[in-house]
């Protein structure tokens, strides 16, 4: 149950946002500083969503294969892989280190 | 990049559905909330068992740049107030990428249109597949796939990461929330960690106002879009 309510706030919540860019009149949010955050609010965000999904298990930190796969997808970005390959690097590298450390 | 979206898209089924949600609730996710983003958050969140309200709280936050391209959007469609309601779902990095970089307003009409539904219908097949696999594959682990998630919001920000005030805030953010995940409950680390923004903001303000004493320093202000690939 708690999934769907989850769901049914992230669904209302995300096409909300939405919509609103839409019907908003043009210079509500052209603010300088409005745009400055909102460019920098995703930045934060999935910086520490990367963290979390890669160190944290429910509340501990751990270190595992996953942190493996994450530095491989790192260095496929820096040499400007595309996004699948970045994606792909990191799962192999995962399941190879899990394969051999076991 | 259709490619990449279905990539994603079974990518994220697995995912969510290795992360405890049903069929029914994977689907929903895609169907409904249709921005990848968001969906990888919530199902991490939720994985972690936290609060379905911060963990659609961290979903939510980073939903928040679709308005920023449906401002852009609505500019150059003008499309008719009774369709916005239906266009509104379709506003997402990827439609706003293909459409700002159309000619004119007939072709960013199309263009809008056709990566709308073609994404649309493509996201939410592949996410049906791949919920459908992690069942069949069982232990998902075993395969590497739990690195899908994370490894997806690292090629959606490394592009982002274009100067120091980027990086800063990067930096910050994990920092807090490595430092905050085994204090705080589930789910409530990240929107602290979000905070990075205005204190980079912040502080970054302060240095300009006394560092450029009546010298005009807002050659960074201009516009940074968020996240094409």
């Amino acid at each position: 149950m708690n999934i769907w309510i989850a769901i049914a706030v992230t669904a209302v919540g995300c096409y909300a946002v939405k919509l609103l860019g839409l019907l908003v009149p043009v210079g509500v949010l052209e603010r300088p500083l409005v745009k400055r955050m909102a460019a920098l609010l995703p930045v934060a965000l999935l910086a520490a969503l990367t963290a979390q999904q890669t160190f944290a298990d429910g509340q501990s930190l751990i270190l595992d294969a996953k942190a493996a796969g994450l530095l491989a997808a790192a260095v496929a970005f820096v040499l400007r892989a595309p996004f699948l390959l970045i994606i792909g690097a990191a799962v192999v590298v995962t399941a190879g280190v899990r394969a051999i450390g076991g | 990049m259709g490619f990449a979206v279905g990539l994603s898209g079974f990518a994220f089924g697995v995912t969510s559905a290795s992360n405890g949600l049903s069929l029914l609730q994977t689907c929903a996710l895609s169907l409904l909330v249709f921005t990848g983003a968001s969906q990888f958050a919530l199902v991490g969140a939720l994985a972690g068992g936290g609060n379905p309200v911060t963990a659609a709280a961290g979903a939510f936050f980073l939903g928040v740049r679709n308005a920023f391209y449906g401002l852009r959007l609505s500019q150059l469609l003008q499309l008719p107030r009774w369709v916005r309601p239906f266009a509104a779902q379709w506003v997402i990095d990827e439609t706003a990428a293909v459409t700002l970089a159309q000619p004119t307003r007939r072709a960013r009409r199309i263009g809008f249109a056709v990566t709308g539904l073609t994404l649309y219908v493509l996201w939410n097949l592949t996410t049906l597949l791949g919920a459908l696999g992690a069942e069949a594959i069982g232990d998902t682990a075993a395969w590497g796939l739990d690195a899908a998630g994370p490894a997806t919001f690292l090629a959606l920000l490394g592009p982002m990461l274009r100067s120091t005030t980027e990086r800063a805030v990067a930096a910050l953010a994990v920092v807090l929330m490595l430092g905050l995940v085994p204090v705080l409950p589930n789910g409530v680390p990240v929107l602290v960690a979000a905070l990075a923004a205005p204190l980079v903001l912040f502080v970054q303000g302060r240095r300009q106002s006394a560092g450029a004493h009546g010298r005009r320093q807002s050659a960074d202000a201009n516009s940074r879009e968020g996240t094409d690939r």
